[in-house]
């Protein structure tokens, strides 16, 4: 009988795990930018079957032809070719790959960084708290994209020197968001009920603190992943991010920013991706927060 | 007669921001299994003072002198380790918000059963048996659905009651309640103080009740202090003082409390030339 009791208890314990995404699953922003985001993966992914040509093939003859709507198109060429005959869709999904790869990795390894300092300064205070937050005031006194242009010249090109200028540019965000979430939750009663309970303070930033503060911390995530896609797009176009031979967005802005006025679609086709990104990610990000947010929701 | 729980001597303590006195040598003694009450005006320090007793007082607050001995070993000079697990073992605190002092991510088993296995070591099986045993004794219904739950799914006087259960976890022996009552509605009040008079009388132990309620006082309290500005005003028997208070302070409190059977009377204030002999005396003391 009390068997019965207690492992229904646990049965209901397991299924609260998911209980969180139920309230985001209910979120329009959530579902229309993370579906986006979900097709681009799945696009990244399977581009070699998905994507009609080689994206690196050249054909002189068949350079910058318009796409099928309009006159003189070339079939199997859907969103038309560059000057150097390349099929621009194809372009487009391989652009992906680097897109979001700069995006996962990058996002995630300054929200790592940002957000480890954010924690200690929040929860230690005192001169832990001075020494970080002076840093991220002088961090933020460099205008970003100057410094991670500088940073990856320094570096050299590549994949990844352009992550590691985006994760070391800004982790700032996190650092001083968590942080002021740290204080915030750290003058609650449930942390003082914690420390008279005798818990350590490690113990207590993990355990008591960090879930709260994981919320904004998740959204924050997802609006760093449409800024890390833009940076890249603009070392691309500068010719700092990964060799000219792999399409990138960035890269293929660039290259049809000189045929702008007679083949407007080479420029098009990468901003649009790039645009619908970014704001994918954005919508994620926002509705996250609204969904993930216990004030809001409870 | 045996020895205090809990001797507070000569506390005094300061803002590390503007030196500004906060308490100032604060007497304070909690017998073996009495409920001691701790009276004051809002900023008179009562609740700084319980949260020094827990280890817990907010950074810019420094003691500066005294003594807060808890059966007879000074917490103030207890390394951290020790005064952790003393502190966690031994002394509980009922917090006053209901609504803030559990934590919104994690659900009431968890936090229940805190200190149980921290420091008796007890398994997920074994915390869980004593938290439904403590959940009979609050008189919650359902404790499988309330151990299951968010605190978001509680109300008020529901959470009252699991803090109060998770205060009792461990045994301790004496109890810090930080005005456990002031959050909630007046019929909710009253069951809540009887419930924690009932849990003090079952389990031998000593209360701390921090409250600026002097009816809540009057319907729990074996002795009070009175404080005023963080210094000790007057101190004794609960009814003593009632009865016939020494300070004109104490007196003027009194009267200053709406009566149910003089309901027209008029509100009446601490007067101000009573507030005066307070600062006079404060000012003249050493």
């Amino acid at each position: 009988m009390a068997d019965a009791a207690f492992s229904a208890g646990r049965a209901e314990i397991a299924r609260g795990r998911f209980e969180a995404i139920r309230p985001c699953l209910a979120d329009p922003k959530v579902v229309i930018g993370g579906g986006f985001i979900a097709l681009l993966v799945v696009l990244a992914i399977f581009a070699p079957w998905i994507a009609p040509k080689d994206p690196l093939e050249q054909d002189v003859i068949l350079g910058a032809t318009p796409p099928a709507w309009m006159a003189g198109a070339e079939p199997g060429h859907w969103l038309g070719t560059d000057d150097l005959g390349r099929d621009v869709l194809s372009r487009v999904i391989y652009g992906a790959r680097v897109a979001l790869t700069v995006a996962f990795v990058a996002a995630s390894l300054a929200a790592a960084l940002g957000s480890a300092l954010g924690l200690v300064a929040g929860w230690r205070r005192g001169w832990v708290d001075a020494l970080v937050s002076r840093a991220v005031e002088i961090w933020m006194a460099f205008p970003p994209v100057l410094l991670s242009i500088l940073l990856v010249a320094v570096v050299g090109a590549g994949v990844g020197s352009v992550i590691a200028a985006i994760a070391i540019i800004d982790w700032t965000r996190f650092c001083r968001v968590v942080r002021a979430e740290t204080i915030n939750q750290a003058s609650s009663d449930y942390v003082t009920a914690a420390r008279a309970v005798g818990f350590s303070r490690t113990r207590i930033l993990m355990r008591e603190i960090f879930p709260n503060v994981l919320p904004v911390l998740i959204a924050l995530v997802s609006l760093e992943m449409g800024i890390a896609v833009i940076v890249e797009a603009i070392l691309s176009f500068v010719g700092l991010s990964v060799s000219s031979d792999t399409p990138t967005w960035g890269g293929m802005i660039a290259q049809g920013r000189q045929l702008v006025h007679e083949s407007a679609w080479i420029l098009i086709a990468p901003l649009t991706m790039l645009f619908l990104t970014v704001l994918a990610f954005n919508l994620l990000g926002e509705g996250l927060r609204r969904a993930l947010d216990p004030a809001l929701q409870r | 007669m045996s020895k205090p729980v809990l001797a507070v001597h000569g506390l005094s303590a300061v803002s590390a921001r503007d030196r500004a006195p906060i308490l100032h040598d604060v007497k304070l003694i909690v017998n073996r299994g009495e409920t001691r009450g701790l009276m004051g005006e809002s900023g008179a320090g009562k609740s700084m003072i319980g949260k020094a007793i827990l280890g817990v007082l907010p950074r810019p607050v420094r003691v500066t002198a005294g003594q807060i001995r808890f059966e007879g070993q000074d917490l103030l000079t207890m390394p951290g380790p020790s005064l952790r697990r003393l502190v966690g073992e031994r002394i509980a605190l009922i917090p006053q918000d209901p609504m803030t002092a559990l934590n919104p991510g994690r659900r009431i088993e968890g936090q229940l059963t805190d200190g149980l296995r921290l420091w008796r070591g007890l398994d997920r099986n074994a915390a869980r048996k004593i938290a439904l045993k403590l959940m009979e004794e609050v008189h919650i219904r359902d404790p499988e659905r309330v151990l299951a739950s968010y605190p978001h799914e509680l109300s008020g006087g529901m959470r009252q009651r699991v803090l109060i259960a998770a205060a009792f976890a461990l045994e301790p022996k004496l109890i810090v309640a930080d005005e456990p009552t002031t959050a909630l509605d007046v019929t909710v009040q009253k069951q809540i103080l009887r419930l924690v008079r009932a849990m003090q009388r079952a389990h031998g132990t000593a209360v701390l009740f921090i409250t600026h309620d002097l009816g809540v006082i009057a319907q729990i309290c074996d002795d009070v202090t009175l404080l005023f500005d963080g210094r000790v005003v007057e101190e004794g028997p609960t009814a003593e003082m009632f009865e016939r208070p020494r300070h004109a302070y104490t007196q003027a409190l009194l009267d200053a409390c709406p009566r149910y059977d003089r309901p027209r009377a008029a509100l009446r204030a601490v007067p101000a030339e009573v507030i005066a002999r307070l600062r006079a005396e404060a000012a003249s003391a050493p």
